[in-house]
Order: C-alpha cells, then structure tokens, then sequence
C-alpha cells in the first residue's frame, strides 16, 4: 500500500476580506480545501458564495491594496502568500494556470492566438526558439481538437466562434505545462451541445496530463460530470464537502439538499411547483451571525442563529458545517 | 378544447438584417435571422422555444412584440392581423407583453419601481392614481410587499426582485399573452425555481397564455405544454413537451437533449453528439440547414429543404427522414 | 383584477428610498478630493461676487511710479501691474470676467448642444446623420484656431468673444449627448416602454431626459476648464476681452514684458487660471464617480 502523499495544494483558514467599498465585505471565510494530485475538485455554489474569490487568490489576482487576506495557501510545498515578482511571474502559468468563463476577456483581441501561446511559452521557459515555440503551439491546438490548427494559429480572437475560443484559451492555460488547472466558469457562456464537448476535452486532458484541478461552476450537472469531489459553498464558507457521489447520493447540509432538489435530477421535474429555497441569496457585508444559512433554512433552530457551525465529519472524507446534520 | 381557434397564429415570419459594408455602406450580404417561421399558440397553453445561439429565438419574440419591423410574414391575433385596422399596433401591445433577459437594464435605474409599474397603463389613458394603485396590487401579486418595495429603485433590488418587477410590469396593462425571453436565465437557480412557482401561479390565476423562449432545456420541459425547437433561423421540429422530449424526430433536437448532463457519476457523459459551434446565419447551408452536422445526412439533403411534416399529432418535425418519399433512404415509405 | 375607476383612490404611505440625486450627494461628500475641489469653486465664485468688498484698492486705479513693484512690497501685498496697479485687486476681480467667460459658454453651448444631439440621438436614421455631420463639421477645427478665426471675424469684445466660445463648444456637447441618447434609446427599459404602447414623447419625457441629462451635464462641466483658458487665450491675443477689464488672461498677456524682471508678477494670474481649472476638473471627476451608481 503506498503512503498517502502530500497534497499538491492546501488552503487553509482562508479570509478574504475586500476593503474597498463604503464597508468591508468578507467574500470568504475560513475555507478549508485540499487538492490530491490527479484529482478535480468542484467549488460548487451560487452568487455570492465566494468560489470565483476563493479560486483567484491560489492565483493571487486580487487588487493587493483594496483586499485583506489571511490565511495559507500552499501548493507543492511553496507558500503562495509570500511569493513577489519574478517567483510569483513564474508561478502563474507554470504551476498552476487558469481559464476564464469569458474568452473574449482572457485574449488579447490585437494578437493573433498563435503570438500569444508563444509569448507564454518563451516567456516562461527562455530558451525555447521561435520555431520550437511555434510547434509546440500547434501540437497544443491538435490536443484542444480545433480543426485546421496551422490556420488557426494565425486567426485572431474576434475570427472565431465561441467553443474554438475557449478551446484555444485552453490551450493557452496549458502552454507551459501547469501541474494545477483552475477553471472558473469555462462553460457557463456556451450553448449545450458546445459545452459537453468542452467539459469532455477538459475530462480527457486531466487524464492525458494528469492535471490537478478545481473548477468553479454554479451548475450541479457541471460538477458532476468532471469532479470526484465536490464543495458546497454558501456565503463565503464550505458548507459541505465530499465525494461527488456521496453528496449527490445523500447530501446532508440543508442548502446542498435545496440545491439538488431545485435541479430534479434523473431529468424530468415534473408535478405542479419546484421546491424552493425561500429567501435570496445573502448580503456579504451583512451577515447575520451564527451560521450563514439560517435565514433561508426550514429547520433553523435557535442554535443555528447564535452560533456558526463548524465542519464536522459524516462519514471520512464527507464533512458539513451544520449543527443538525450531526445531531 | 382543440376546436378553439389559436389565441397567436404566426405565418411565414422572416426577418433579415442586411450587412454592410465597404464606402457607401452599401448591403454586401443578408443574416437571415429568422427566415420563414410559421407557428400557432393556444389559449391557455405555454409554449416552449428553444435553441442556441444564432437561431433566432430572440429575435422572434421581438418580431412578436413588433420591436423591430418583420421583413415579411403575417401575426394574427384571434384571426385579425396585427398591424392593421383590424388590430392595430397599439392595441395588439396592450394584449402582448414581454419579460426581457436582463433584469437590471430592463428598468429604468431613475425610476422607483412602482413608477416602472405604473408607466404602461398611464400611457394607455388610465390616470395615475388608478395606475399607482394598480401597481402596488401587482407588486404585491408578485410577492414584493409594496410597503417596502415600492418606493425603492432597481439598484437596491436583487436581481431575482429585479425580475418579479418587469413581470409586475408585463402585468400591468392586463396583457392575454406574456413572452417571457430568457427570463429566468440570468437568476441563481434558487431563486430561478421561486420565479418559476410565480410565473405558474400567475398563470393559473389570471388565465394567462406564455411563450417562454430559453436555452435550458430542463426548465422548458418542466414549463411548458408545446415545444419548438429553431434551427439557423427555422423551425426544426415542434410538439407536445413530452413527445418532443422522449421520442425527438429531428437529428438537431436529439442532439441537443443529447447534450444535457446526465447527474449521474456512475454514467457521465463520453461522446459530445454534435461538432463545432453553431453555424453562423449570414450564409446558412443550401437544402436543410442543418445537413452540415447531421450523422444521418445524405447527398438529397444538401439540395431539398424540408419542410415541417407531421409525425404524430401535433407533432411535426422538419427533416427529410419524416417525410413520405423524399428521397432519403430512412424516410417513411423508402425502398427498404 | 379589479380596476376602480369611481370616486377618490386613497393611496397608502409607503418607504421611499432617498432618489437619486440624494444618492449622488450622499456619495459625493464621501470623497474628499471632490468636496475640497467644490469648496475651492465655491471660494472662487465668492470672491467673484463680493469682490468689491475684499479687494484692497481700486483695480483701474494705477500710478506710473509704482510700476511692477514685487510682491510683498509694503501695501501691494502682491506687488503691481506694469500700470502700477495693485495685483491683489487685479486677481480678485479677474475672478469675475474669467469666471463669466469660462462658464457662460458652456452653459450655452450645453442648451444648444443638447437639443441637438438628444434629438439626433432619439430619432436616428438619417435626420440623425445629417446633423452629426454638421456638427463633425465644426468639429474637424481645432477648438483653438476655430475661436480666433471666429473672433477674428466678429471682432474683438466680450460679447463676440462669448459667441465664438459658444460656438466652438456646441460640437462636442452635441457629440456626447448623441451618444448619450443612442445608447440609452437601446436599452431594454426603453424597448419595454415601447414594447407597452408608449409614444416617442412619452418615452423622451420620461425614460430618456432622465438619463441622458445627467450625464451630458456632467461632460459640459468638464469643459468649463478648457473654456477658461481658451477665454484667456482669446484674450492674451487681443481678442474677447479687452484692457483696463482685470481678466487672467489679459493679464498674462499684458505682464508679457516684465517676464525677466518680475516673473513672480508674471506667473500670478497663469497660477490663477491653472488653480481654477484643476478646482473644475476634480469637481467633475468627484460627480463622474458619484453618478455611477453602478460601480
């Protein structure tokens, strides 16, 4: 039996608290997560929960002087939090790399895509001469399955259609080899029949490659193809984390049991009225105290107002920040 | 019920947007964005509209809503055509109204939301105290208590708030028919089921007639009675819900439900049914439109274009595969 | 659905959330480089006003031996003009005429300018194409050469100098509020309010004036800076106003020759000019920002 290896990331006690405004707003608090190597984890919530926050500062792309973060991020042994310049250059793109839910903004619309993977590649990895970062560009774009990839190399963004986009986005992320993949939304702006085919493309490249990832997505459906674990999050916390199967099989925080009933899984929703989770999502520079939930929760109990719950486990490697699903 | 004549018939609609281009601004080509759409809608029923991007959805409903002038094709509003004395604009606008995608650039940020509410029947002769009136009743209606909300501006508002104000607002002229364009698409899904429970009640209560345009095809199957799915400015197929859903009879539509996620770890997805993105409509295929993509296309598909033909009842798919003697080697009738 | 049409409608009180302009305030006085910029404005227009009671002497009053005395010579604490007039008083009373000559145009051109360019914005197609081009007309001129070669024209004075201002600032403005118009004209709220039956009137009236004001306002604000010192310009060229009147720009014309033995004296009224139009320009930053409810 081989010894559990470390993971290749670890967050720990992560705040996030943005400054900026009228009053400071703590998008998000206390979160927990570990990335096994090989393996994708989903950050799964709505607006307001924190994921895309959560997922940006591994990358460090918040506005340092309006954003207060505490906290460890840790990935392969390197402190996140206490990388600067050249380090923290060579960290982003190389470690760990990212694609965006808008491509449109991730590309530089006066490159064409081919300028752009080779001033990744050369930028990173000095050495490498034009032509070799020209090959290695196309055999990324024949891995991402865009057709005609000689030709597309020198198409810019606005020539092509959405799915090539994200495709190429893609294979910009991977250009030089990261060893984490973060994802944040990738799909939430494609049509259907485009979005399987992106979620299938990034299914088989975290074989092929063995990538690390988390992605980001308000879509259950999403998560549940391409995660085998899956993290609930409400308001800035991890209200529940686990095994996809055991989180969709049987959920035990209140909002994840809202959630997947809303969605009718197994297809047809059927009958007179969805089930509902009453109220709206929660005012992050408003937060009432105890656990975040409460407000909208039917089984709220007095305790669940006064006192913010902490993880606990279910079974092992299935935890929930609920003080009535451990009763 | 089926004797009734339709509430919305819909004959031939075609819009096209001329490009242009070069010194004189002159049209050098056409993007046919709607090109020939024929449809009825009963009283009463809700009618599903699906399709991807660049199928003309959107820019049917603002033909609908006489937004934006149709090239050609006929609206008849319980038989008497829209845009004549018969029926003229004005009057078509106070039985049609429609719910738009964006919850926030659909309200004016300077008014508060019972002005918002109060607009359209003020500019229908009705005086303001009996509009103010009926707004908050409508607000109230929608589950926004007009104590609190309406003096408040769209700013301070939710977007799922936000949304429940324009359907207040659709309501407001007493409308037979609400079409509701991606409505729900821009809400958090806890809050997109809360607004579909209202838009059902509504329903029910004021006897109300939807045409819910989406690009999610789960909530289309929960809401309506009726499906039509469009295709590169066409209708690809149409039916009852759970027809269409269980036995599609349109390569393009199984694609599509082909491409929903399965929420089944044991059993994900392993083959995407459709290649490439939606085609682009300045230049659609010539013969059926969707022939470039379709696993079933033959050589007599890239010169015929189908034209809707009746599967079952009310059922009607718009491919060569359904039609007696077209050619195609799996249609109905074809030497085995 | 009951509709009563009979009688007296008793409305009920409701909350009402302070409007927008009451947001706009609330958010300005929570910037302090706006607010100290409004409060030098508001300084400024004070001493305009009441001029004639801060100023220590006579602004036309000079005598030839008190020539170009350096500031802080005693009773002319900031020296004298090349007339042996007292500085202080000159710069006090320069604030009236500058002011009047940097604002006045805009304010006009922002009328013209406005009508113009929401009319062309609302209706579009070619009625809209005939008048931006008219305008892109003006428009191709640089501000600076278009004053002159209009004040030229007109002759020099107060009066002319205001129309060419006028003039040339009534092209941008209409710019901006075609802009301004068209993308409001787009948007969804307009469409539903078209989409409810409403007429073009009805929808200027209340979902397009609304929108569109503040924001060319705003944008008019903004080019009272450059209307000052083209003002000044147009005065340090012997055109717009004319000697003995005090203005900043006259002045610097006239100390011209005193540049290498007085600059101090020199550069007064140009510190004057510039304190002015930053005082402007932040103050519009300050509202830009305070508008954006958005953000």
């Amino acid at each position: 039996m081989t010894a559990p290896k470390s993971p290749i990331l670890s967050i720990k006690k992560l705040d996030v608290t943005f400054t900026g405004g009228s009053r400071p707003v703590r998008a998000v608090d206390s979160v927990d997560l570990e990335l096994q190597r090989g393996e994708v984890v989903a950050l799964l919530g709505e607006s307001g929960s924190g994921k895309s926050v959560t997922l940006r500062s591994i990358l460090r792309l918040h506005n340092e002087k309006k954003t207060k973060i505490d906290g460890k991020i840790v990935v392969d042994g390197t402190d996140v939090m206490t990388l600067e310049g050249p380090a923290l250059a060579q960290f982003r793109g190389q470690t760990v790399s990212m694609i965006f839910q808008e491509p449109m903004l991730a590309l530089d619309p006066v490159y064409t895509l081919g300028q752009q993977i080779e001033e990744a590649i050369r930028k990173h990895e000095p050495n490498v001469s034009a032509s070799d970062a020209r090959s290695r560009a196309m055999k990324l774009f024949e891995r991402v399955r865009i057709p005609s990839p000689e030709r597309r190399l020198d198409a810019f963004p606005h020539e092509m259609s959405g799915g090539m986009r994200q495709r190429a986005m893609i294979a910009l992320a991977l250009s030089c080899s990261p060893r984490i993949l973060l994802a944040d939304e990738p799909t939430t702006a494609l049509d259907a029949t485009v979005q399987v085919q992106i979620l299938l493309l990034l299914r088989e490249l975290q074989h092929e490659l063995g990538l690390s990832m988390i992605f980001v997505t308000h879509d259950i459906g999403v998560a549940v193809e391409v995660a085998d674990r899956v993290a609930v999050m409400y308001a800035g916390r991890i209200v529940e984390l686990g095994p996809v199967r055991e989180v969709l099989r049987s959920p035990k925080h209140p909002y994840t049991i809202g959630l997947l009933s809303t969605r009718g899984h197994g297809g047809k929703l059927s009958g007179d009225r969805l089930p509902t989770i009453p109220g709206s999502p929660p005012d992050l520079a408003n937060l009432p105290p105890g656990c975040s939930f409460a407000p909208r929760c039917s089984k709220a109990e007095d305790i669940c107002r006064q006192r913010a719950p902490e993880p606990s486990e279910i079974i092992p490697g299935h935890e929930v920040r609920c003080h009535l699903a451990t009763a | 019920m089926a004797n009734q004549p339709p509430l919305l018939e819909i004959a031939n609609l075609t819009k096209h947007f001329p490009l242009k281009s070069g010194l004189l601004n002159r049209a050098t080509s056409v993007v046919r964005a709607v090109d020939g759409v024929s449809f009825s809608v009963a009283e009463g029923e809700t009618l599903g509209i699906v399709g991807e991007s660049g199928c003309g959805k959107s820019t049917t409903a603002r033909l609908l809503m006489h937004l934006i002038e149709p090239t050609s094709g006929t609206i008849r509003f319980r038989g008497q055509t829209v845009g004549t004395s018969e029926m003229p604009l004005k009057e078509f606008r106070r039985q049609v109204q429609m719910v738009f995608q964006d919850s926030y650039a659909s309200l004016n940020p300077r008014l508060t939301v019972e002005d918002s509410v109060s607009f359209s029947p003020t500019v229908h002769g009705i005086s303001r105290d009996v509009a103010v009136r009926r707004a908050r009743s409508l607000l109230d209606r929608v589950g926004l208590e007009p104590k609190r909300f309406a003096g408040r501006y769209p700013h301070e508002l939710s977007g799922g708030q936000r949304q429940r104000v324009n359907i207040a607002r659709a309501l407001a002229l007493e409308p037979r028919i609400l079409i509701l364009d991606e409505a729900v698409s821009a809400l958090d899904k806890s809050v997109e089921a809360q607004v579909l429970n209202l838009l059902l009640d509504l329903k029910q209560e004021m006897g109300l007639t939807y045409l819910f345009i989406s690009h999610d095809l789960e909530v289309v199957r929960f809401m309506s009675d009726r499906v039509l799915v469009m295709y590169l400015g066409k209708v690809a197929e149409t039916g009852p819900t759970e027809a269409l859903y269980t036995d599609s009879r349109h390569p393009y539509t199984t694609a599509l439900l082909g491409s929903l996620l399965s929420m089944d770890p044991d059993n994900r997805r392993t083959e995407a049914p459709l290649a490439g993105d939606p085609p682009n409509p300045i230049n659609p295929p010539p013969g059926c439109r969707f022939h470039t993509r379709c696993a079933f296309a033959e050589p007599v598909c890239s010169s015929t274009e189908p034209k809707l033909a009746s599967v079952s009842t009310g059922h009607e798919a718009a491919c060569l595969m359904s039609i007696v003697g077209s050619g195609h080697s799996k249609a109905p009738g074809a030497a085995a | 659905m009951q509709d009563v049409s009979t009688g007296q409608v008793v409305l009920e009180p409701i909350q009402r959330s302070p409007g927008y302009w009451a947001t706009v305030w609330t958010r300005f006085k929570r910037d302090p480089v706006a607010v100290g910029a409004g409060l030098v404005v508001i300084a400024l227009v004070l001493m305009a006003i009441f001029a004639p009671y801060i100023a220590p002497q006579d602004p036309y009053k000079g005598m030839a031996l008190r020539r170009l005395r350096p500031p802080g010579t005693e009773g002319y604490p900031l020296g004298t003009d090349e007339l042996g007039r007292d500085m202080l008083s000159r710069l006090i009373y320069g604030a009236r005429l500058s002011l009047f000559m940097g604002v006045t145009p805009v304010l006009m051109a922002l009328v013209a300018g406005a009508a113009i360019g929401i009319t062309a914005g609302y209706t579009g197609g070619w009625v809209n194409t005939l008048l931006m081009r008219i305008v892109d007309i003006f428009f191709a001129f640089p501000s600076v050469l278009l004053a002159i070669a209009l004040s030229g024209a007109l002759g020099a004075g107060i009066a002319n100098g205001l129309i060419s201002l006028t003039v040339v600032f009534i092209p941008p403005i209409a710019r901006v509020a075609e802009s301004v118009t068209t993308s409001v004209r787009t948007r969804d709220y307009v469409e539903a309010a078209r989409a409810s039956g409403a007429g073009s009137l009805a929808i200027i009236r209340k979902h397009v004036l609304g929108n569109v004001l503040g924001p060319i306002f705003v944008y008019a604000m903004s080019l009272i800076a450059v209307c000052m010192i083209l003002a000044s310009g147009l005065s340090f060229l012997g055109l717009g106003v004319k000697p003995p009147e005090p203005e900043w720009g006259l002045m610097l014309n006239t100390l011209r020759t005193a540049i290498y033995t007085q600059p101090l004296l020199c550069a007064l009224p140009g510190l004057m000019i510039f304190i002015t139009s930053i005082a402007f320009n932040l103050l519009t930053d300050g509202l830009r920002s305070a508008m954006d409810l958005k953000a």
